[in-house]
């Protein structure tokens, strides 16, 4: 069933061979979280503007309803996880923040899950113009689920622009414990290909590459069999050993291409769109059962958890109920973090509703130990093992000094915060934070120049219009005063005859 | 339920500053093993007297400079530097002389600029020279290795303990009596005066390659160097630089004239050329720091250390090879730095 499976792979440089830590959570299929009797669903699940609320309190909502519309830049929609009545839009602990609160539509189920109806589903979407999918794509409220949320729609309008030669499906779930693509992969195979031929005839592809790492044989075995179902020659499934971080999207496309992703550049500048498994099996559900981005897979794992086990929930879903699905916490829970190891977020609350882009909820018992970082003895481990071949030892030392144009000129703005520096550093600097920090500083600095700027042409335009209007006013003057110097003495009288007169009328 | 918040990555360094120092002072254990054994507990006291110093050193200055003390001493990186510096020394060294170096290693190189990962230079290998100019009779006093030598007489414990703490030999030996010429200095001599190469290897002092005696100290650090590279503690690129700097042009004169030069064999296994190579060179702190930089910074030590041996005044040149190096290494960082991923190459040295 792996025949099709190939090894002819691009290098990479770096990168880590991290302890899986997937089977905890793999080994049950997966659960159906319970419908919860309220939903917050957060009007920013993407990375671009927030949505709009287009309810209000009080209001009756369908299933997969529109709630909230994009509006501005890399905006997405939201729709209605379950039919029910709009409790409020307010504030609510959201994972984007950490567990700050963010602006959530709040909804009671009424338990009944009736659905919205969409007319022209499931859209025969072979008869529609590429364009014409992509405009119904936006309207899914889909976006990346491995973790971007970047708007898929927007991401695959800006890819038509370019000269295309591949569509990559990232099923490289490389950080440790996360397996929801896994379990993606393993049950719903038929549906991420079907994604898959919705995307190649928006993006006008005969190419599909489905990229696996060796160590998912189950999810190997799932593609194989849905691709000899589907019998589609375009789709091939491709293997790549298991090194973190090979699933982030120019690593992947360098890893399966053997092209490097240019420097500020997208995977597009060398022919590729990389889309995640969980994104295609969206879209296919949306397109074919016309039912938009309102659920998704995500793994509760970790040595907090009673037993690890990835589910299916509502998006909207407050996380201390896929807990509960997951048997709860252990004595040990510690430590709250949505995403994996790597790169998650650590949340203080489990009130934080389950989002568009939370692939996991991993529950720790260690506590990391703060305040142990030593002084830098530039040993080098970082460098060896960064996949962007940056040096962060250098970075390190010019982030500590706010050397900009240093930082710049080794690359800062190239890292991808994957962490694996932070785990090869002998003296327990935590560098990935710092770079984000550094990234931060730097953009703030930028901002400032540009306000600096901004003002400076404001003050300059202003000026110019001032001493213009004054030179206008200048030869106005100058010009009556000659016509009444060549018009004579009588003029002259007369002129003042008038605004003698003028002015007494103005006193009166 | 609430938790507390923190900053990805949420997984713990498998590594500590203070295993990768203890690591490489395990290496150092079959070296320092075989060394007693051909030159005598001399070197025992010079590391008790190092390590008693280096740690006084950092420890005053880290409470003068009003940083914690007991982390930093624990980091066991002082060690290291009191280990390397009694391996430079003679077995025979007055303590005063032992002592100046480690306070100067420790006090004026390591803390004056600002404290381990900020020094420019080697610490043990500062101190090492700053005794060799101001004590140079001192530094010369090398014992012959124990090879079983009737006429020669092999101070005990206690005359060693006495001349270590007076510096003043039993009433019935004199220095010249105790001193040998090293066979780096025997071979240097013997070149300048006319000896052929091929003559002086049948010197009873001359073993297989360097030394007798001094080629199993050679031997067993070599090991130890093995074993850190293994254990990836050290990577490849500095030893095999230094090794490669001296072997390549000793081979390539040795190949053109073997009278008048010494084989490349002789320079690997004669005075520190594998201490420095595996031990002293790695020193992360000052070495260069990107691969190829490692390398280039290599390759430079070990030139350098044929040059000074081939062409200097010094019998052995380590330790200057080692300080010029640090001194090269921010210029060699610069331009050997790799080419990130995404970006164009760059041209030679341009930004």
């Amino acid at each position: 069933m792996t025949a099709a499976a190939t090894y002819d792979l691009g290098k990479l440089h770096g990168g880590l061979r991290l302890p899986g830590e997937k089977e905890q959570s793999t080994s049950r299929g997966v659960q159906q979280v319970p419908l919860p009797r309220q939903l917050f669903l957060p009007l920013q699940q993407h990375v671009g503007e927030p949505a709009q609320p287009i309810v209000a309190a009080g209001d009756r909502v369908l299933k997969g309803q529109l709630i909230a519309a994009a509006d501005g830049e890399l905006s997405a929609p939201i729709h209605a996880s379950t039919s029910g009545t709009v409790l409020a839009i307010e504030p609510w602990p959201v994972s984007r923040r950490h567990g700050e609160a963010g602006p959530c539509i709040v909804i009671e189920s009424d338990g009944l899950d009736q659905a919205y109806h969409y007319d022209g589903h499931p859209v025969q979407y072979q008869e529609l113009a590429p364009d014409e999918l992509l405009q119904k794509i936006l309207q899914g409220g889909i976006v990346g689920l491995g973790g971007a949320v970047f708007p898929t729609a927007q991401k695959l309008m800006q890819a038509v622009t370019a000269p295309l030669t591949h569509l990559i499906l990232n099923g490289v779930e490389c950080e440790p414990f996360i397996s929801c693509d896994d379990m993606l992969m393993r049950e719903q195979a038929r549906n991420l290909l079907g994604g898959a031929q919705i995307l190649m005839h928006a993006l006008r592809l005969e190419k599909c590459f489905v990229v696996v790492e060796s160590d998912k044989p189950e999810a190997i075995h799932g593609i194989a069999v849905a691709m000899s179902e589907l019998d589609d020659k375009r789709i091939v499934l491709k293997q790549v050993p298991t090194i973190y971080p090979s699933g982030g999207e120019d690593q992947l496309v360098q890893l399966v291409t053997n092209l490097e992703v240019p420097s500020g550049g997208l995977p597009t500048d060398v022919g590729c769109v990389v889309q995640n498994v969980g994104t295609a099996a969206a879209i296919h559900r949306w397109i074919v059962d016309g039912e938009p981005l309102i659920s998704r897979i995500t793994t509760i794992t970790g040595d907090g958890i009673a037993s690890p086990v990835n589910v299916e929930a509502r998006i909207g879903t407050p996380v201390s109920e896929l807990i509960a699905v997951a048997g709860g916490y252990t004595e040990r829970a510690n430590q709250m973090i949505i995403g994996g190891p790597m790169t998650g977020k650590s949340v203080t609350t489990d009130r934080v509703p389950l989002v568009k882009a939370t692939n996991c909820v991993l529950v720790l018992s260690d506590v990391i130990p703060l305040a142990d970082e030593r002084p830098c003895i530039r040993c080098g481990e970082c460098a060896i093992v960064c996949p962007i071949e940056l040096q962060p030892q250098q970075l390190f030392w010019f982030a500590c000094s706010d050397n900009e144009k240093q930082l710049r000129a080794h690359g800062l703005t190239d890292c991808i915060e994957c962490g694996c520096c932070d785990l090869v550093c002998p003296s327990h600097i935590p560098l990935t934070a710092d770079f984000r920090k550094a990234k931060a500083r730097m953009r703030e600095m930028e901002d400032e120049k540009a306000r600096a700027e901004r003002a400076r042409l404001r003050f300059e335009a202003r000026t110019t219009r001032l001493m213009q209007e004054q030179a206008q006013r200048d030869q106005e003057l100058a010009k009556q005063k000659q016509d009444a110097l060549s018009a004579g003495p009588d003029a002259i009288r007369e002129i003042l005859e008038r605004s003698r007169s003028k002015n007494q009328k103005d006193d009166q | 339920m609430e938790f507390e918040r923190r900053d990805a990555p949420f997984v713990t360094p498998s590594t500590d500053v203070a295993s990768i120092m203890r690591q490489v002072l395990y290496a150092l254990i079959p070296a320092a093993l075989a060394y007693v054994w051909y030159f005598g507990a001399g070197f025992i006291f010079n590391l008790l007297i190092a390590a008693l110093f280096c740690a006084a050193g950092e420890a005053a200055m880290l409470r003068l400079r009003g940083r914690p003390v007991e982390p930093v001493l624990g980091d066991f990186s002082a060690m290291v530097t009191a280990v390397l510096l009694a391996f430079a020394l003679p077995a025979l060294t007055p303590w005063w002389v032992t002592a100046t170096a480690a306070l100067f290693g420790i006090v004026v190189v390591k803390h004056l600029y600002g404290g381990l990962g900020y020094n420019l230079f080697n610490p043990a290998m500062a101190g090492y020279v700053v005794v060799l100019v101001a004590f140079p009779l001192d530094l010369n006093l090398w014992t012959a290795p124990r090879m079983g030598d009737l006429d020669y007489h092999y101070m005990n414990l206690f005359e060693t303990a006495r001349y270590t703490l007076t510096g003043t030999f039993p009433d019935y030996l004199t220095f010249d009596a105790i001193s040998r010429a090293t066979p780096l200095d025997v071979v240097k001599a013997g070149l300048n005066s006319m000896n052929t190469f091929e003559e002086m290897r049948s010197y009873p002092m001359m073993g297989d390659f360097g030394g007798r005696g001094w080629e199993w100290i050679g031997n067993f650090t070599a090991i130890g160097g093995a074993w850190l590279l293994l254990r990836n503690i050290i990577r490849w690129q500095i030893p095999f630089g230094v090794l490669a700097g001296l072997l390549i042009p000793a081979g390539i004169f040795y190949f053109a004239d073997p009278a008048v030069h010494a084989s490349p064999g002789f320079y690997l296994f004669s005075g520190g050329t594998i201490l420095c190579a595996f031990f002293i060179a790695t020193d992360p702190v000052t070495a260069a720091t990107s691969p190829r930089g490692r390398l280039v910074y290599g390759l430079g030590i070990g030139f350098l250390i044929y040059a000074i041996r081939r062409w200097g005044s010094y019998a052995d040149g380590v330790a200057f090879a080692v300080l010029l190096m640090n001194m090269a290494a921010p210029a060699i960082d610069y331009v050997t730095r790799p080419r990130i991923v995404g970006h164009a190459r760059r041209s030679w040295g341009r930004k």
